[in-house]
């Protein structure tokens, strides 16, 4: 990104008031921790205040300056509170230093239309802000289950030694309970025995038909198209009532074939959806030319038709996989304990006994969810490449 | 165009008529895209669409009370509820019957236990009953007839006796309840009738039809029991049933009988919205019986705060997503787009790990010194627990629409509000908001869906406060076994849902359903 604005230092009676104003925040922190707020807020911004107009006023050298501003809270940090509160003023350090030199830079108006008033400038920070704040809460639930699956103990919590950073606090335990527990492994082999036999139902239907319901003359196609997206917008509680009145009724109910097709049928509409929105860019020219030069349907639809929609295909192979393997409120009612899943073996933990091996079956669960992202997003580039709807 | 007007339609080059030709072609094309679909359309109605076909059948459906109870049902049809009153002897007649088979097939429990979904004490008063059934005094008709002629006592005597079709009709109720018990020994017990020691009701109806003036001149057997019947020893059927139960000799269980009686019923409907059917028609239950209504105000009420949080949440992101270099806007996406790949139950147990009182947030609190340590904050297992978790695990759900509304929008229309004058505050209201509406429009509706139907958050996170209608729902299959009950939620829930359905459909359509940007 370019540089909008010409940029000068700020005088002195900007960034030091305002690095004040952070630094009271920072203190009234500390100070709360400290059991002594108003002290705290006082003594944060003076010192910063100090700080700013020393750093800026005395040390020409900014890389300098902002070394010696980490170097110093950390080791406040460390006279505090020991090793987590190290941390903490480390981070704190880095964050003043970066902040003091944005501002007496006047970096901060860099990249915003010359034009803005001081209060946009200001406005649009907060904004920033605001957005990270909302990132922060998305993000930290999945963060902080990962570090608390080393724990040592049985705890759900952070206990002291794994803050101090001691090594004693962390063990892989609950990893090996995941691995050698018969129940975990039972539901493990489960969940890999239904989700891609669902999955391959759910594609082979669901392709055939999305192919079909693209062609330019279909009757009735409102109505097919409301019946087959149907599984994903009914609540799973009311599919699950059904399909466990059903099934009983059919003998499916409790079966290993039960599961399987329900979940099949859960999984349907997310490939009709990711197979149609291929399906669109697909050119029916190609086709014909295959036919036209003596290739019969079934070549066509293998050689021309499949390696262009392949994409498409496979991630809507990779929402109904995920679908089977997320899938807990039908399998509850629909399967019997022979066929419980990961996710309802988690169900039953997070109910009964809380054990934190859980958290480990959790991280690995979000170790495979970013490696099924990542390969879903590099499809959805390619597939527009091959379509040649974006450049990248 | 005259030449072809005179020369008839326009023609093909086979010499069929070019319309005709077009129309074989095109319904060629109709066919095959059918057959593309009809095997998946074929498998969504029998795994899916029959399963909520059932429910919805489920919950009106009945059969219980008629066909457990089918000649006590039969004779109340005139017994006036309002009397007060319990019913003539001859509906105690036909319950004996009823009930006495049905303790044999172990279904007057069950029985029991639905009628006591309507009227507390049902179940108990069936199962005391069942157990006494085959101990009422009315072996003294067995024995008088059986004293008349000991051929009474061979099944064979009474097959012989109801072969014939005027006995049939003389003497309907002992010639349905021979062929029900002989049905049920067969059927059931897989035995032969004819060896099996004929049950003491069947005299009590054979007594009790031939008591009433029927039957003379069929058989000579049976006319030597009319001939005798002046002299029998009687018992009070209706005696026998109040000394099993006293409740019988009230009327509440004999309304609520013949109330519930039809094959198809409203009563667990009302039941769904906390009504119940009285004396005039439906009321509602007492003020503080009233768990449904309750129950769905909070349901709505909590998926419209939760809408509102994802709403308030979801635009500033999407707002930022949209207007941010596409770089970093693709590394930001990843936040968003990891939590919604991320599985539920994954998301469910972290917040369990944040909210609870000796959790990740509390214990930072603490440490902050904003809390005491004493004094945790309790977010969980209430309505806060629920409302946060959703909101979070519904986000990605409105952020997802919003985003790709407002990339559509384009900026220059904000600078060209400002450059004519507007406020920052005017430029965004009057210009930008209302053509994201859609978005929100979209957004909100698929969270609402989504969280008015959720089960597992609630479940965990929810306590008993903050539990959902689904979460009452799948109490009642699995646990109170009321599944009647539970279709008629689903039912009332579903329909919420479709209603929510088509809106959506109208605002966005279905085929604009997007996945994962």
């Amino acid at each position: 990104m370019v540089a909008l604005t010409p940029i000068s230092r700020t005088p002195v009676s900007f960034y030091v008031p305002v690095v004040a104003a952070a630094g009271a925040f920072a203190g009234l922190l500390v100070g709360t921790a400290r059991d002594n707020s108003l002290l705290g807020v006082v003594l944060g911004a003076l010192l910063l205040a100090a700080i700013a107009f020393a750093v800026t006023q005395l040390i020409e050298n900014e890389r300098l300056a902002r070394w010696a501003i980490f170097a110093v809270f950390a080791l406040a940090g460390l006279v505090m509170g020991g090793l987590p509160a190290l941390v903490v003023g480390a981070a704190f350090g880095l964050f003043f230093g970066w902040f003091i030199f944005w501002l007496f830079e006047g970096r901060y108006r860099e990249r915003l239309a010359p034009y803005l008033t001081p209060g946009q400038v200001l406005w649009h920070y907060s904004f920033r802000v605001i957005c990270g704040m909302i990132f922060f809460f998305l993000i930290t639930p999945i963060v902080v289950v990962m570090p608390l699956s080393f724990n040592a103990e049985d705890f759900f919590t952070f206990t002291p030694e794994m803050l101090q950073f001691k090594p004693e606090g962390y063990s892989l335990k609950h990893y090996e309970d995941f691995f050698t527990n018969a129940d975990w492994q039972q539901a493990l082999w489960n969940s890999v025995r239904i989700a891609p036999v669902a999955t391959l139902l759910s594609v082979s239907f669901g392709t055939l038909a999305a192919i079909g319901l693209s062609q330019p003359h279909v009757p009735f196609r409102q109505v097919i198209m409301a019946i087959l997206i149907s599984p994903m917008i009914v609540p799973l509680i009311i599919s699950a009532a059904g399909m466990y009145f059903f099934y009983s009724r059919i003998g499916l109910q409790g079966t290993y074939l039960g599961v399987v097709l329900a979940h099949a049928a859960l999984g349907i509409p997310f490939v009709i959806i990711t197979v149609t929105a291929t399906l669109v860019g697909f050119d029916r020219s190609l086709t014909r030319a295959a036919a036209n030069m003596g290739a019969n349907p079934v070549t066509t639809f293998f050689k021309v038709q499949m390696p262009l929609i392949l994409p498409g295909v496979i991630s809507g192979a990779l929402f109904a996989f995920i679908t089977s393997f997320d899938e807990v409120v039908v399998v509850l009612f629909v399967g019997s304990a022979g066929q419980k899943t990961l996710p309802w073996q988690m169900f039953t933990g997070l109910r009964e006994q809380i054990s934190p091996t859980i958290l480990a079956v959790a991280t690995i669960l979000v170790v495979v969810s970013i490696a099924l992202l990542t390969t879903v997003e590099m499809l959805r580039r390619r597939s527009e490449r091959l379509r040649g709807m974006s450049p990248g | 165009m005259s030449d072809t007007a005179a020369s008839g339609p326009v023609m093909s080059a086979d010499g069929v008529p070019l319309k005709r030709s077009l129309n074989r072609a095109l319904r060629a094309q109709k066919i095959r895209a059918l057959a593309l679909i009809a095997p998946l359309l074929l498998f969504v109605l029998i795994t899916f669409i029959a399963p909520i076909a059932d429910m919805l059948f489920r919950s009106v459906e009945n059969q219980i009370v008629r066909e457990t109870l089918p000649e006590t049902v039969q004779r109340l049809g005139d017994w006036d509820a309002d009397s007060g009153e319990p019913p003539s002897e001859a509906v105690f007649t036909a319950l004996y019957a009823d009930i006495f088979l049905a303790a044999e097939r172990k279904l007057h429990t069950r029985l029991g236990s639905r009628l006591n979904y309507e009227e507390t004490g049902a179940s108990s008063l069936f199962r005391k009953t069942g157990r006494r059934v085959d101990r009422f005094d009315t072996d003294i008709y067995t024995d008088q007839i059986t004293d008349l002629d000991p051929a009474w006592e061979a099944g064979a005597t009474w097959a012989a006796l109801f072969e014939a079709r005027e006995a049939r009709s003389a003497l309907p109720f002992t010639a349905r309840s021979w062929e029900r018990w002989t049905d049920f020994v067969i059927n059931e017990e897989e035995d032969d009738p004819l060896e099996e020691d004929v049950p003491d009701f069947l005299y009590t109806a054979l007594y009790s039809e031939l008591a009433d003036g029927a039957g003379a001149g069929l058989d000579p057997r049976v006319d030597q029991v009319i001939d005798a019947l002046p002299g029998f020893e009687t018992v009070s059927v209706r005696e026998q049933f109040l000394d099993a139960d006293e409740d019988w000799g009230g009327a509440d269980i004999w309304r609520t009988i013949q109330t519930y009686s039809p094959a198809y019923t409203s009563g667990y409907f009302l039941n769904a919205v906390d009504m119940e059917k009285g004396t005039d028609g439906p009321q509602f239950r007492p003020e503080n019986e009233q768990i449904y209504l309750t129950l769905f105000k909070r349901t709505m009420f909590m998926s419209m705060v939760i809408t509102f949080s994802c709403i308030l949440l979801g635009y500033p992101v999407a707002w930022i997503l949209a207007n941010l270099p596409a770089r970093t806007a693709n590394l930001l996406m990843i936040l968003v787009l990891l939590p919604f790949w991320t599985s539920l139950l994954v998301r469910t147990s972290a917040w369990k790990v944040m909210l609870q009182q000796q959790g990740v947030i509390n214990d930072t609190l603490v440490w902050l010194g904003l809390v005491d340590d004493g004094s945790r904050l309790v977010m969980i297992n209430n309505q806060f627990g629920t409302i946060v978790a959703m909101t979070h695990i519904l986000l990605p759900f409105m952020i997802l629409p919003l985003y790709s509304v407002m990339q559509t929008i384009p900026p220059t229309y904000l600078r060209a509000a400002k450059s004519l004058g507007a406020t920052n505050w005017t430029a965004f209201w009057r210009v930008y908001f209302p053509q994201s509406v859609p978005g929100i429009g979209a957004g909100s509706i698929l969270v609402f869906i989504l969280s008015i139907g959720y089960y597992i958050t609630p479940e965990i996170v929810g306590g008993t406060t903050g539990t959902f209608i689904s979460n009452r729902i799948a109490y009642h299959i699995s646990s109170s076994l009321n599944w009647g009950l539970a279709a008629a939620l689903g039912t009332i829930l579903l329909a919420v849902v479709l209603v929510l359905y088509w809106l959506y459909d109208q605002i966005v359509g279905i085929d604009n359903v997007k996945l994962g940007g």
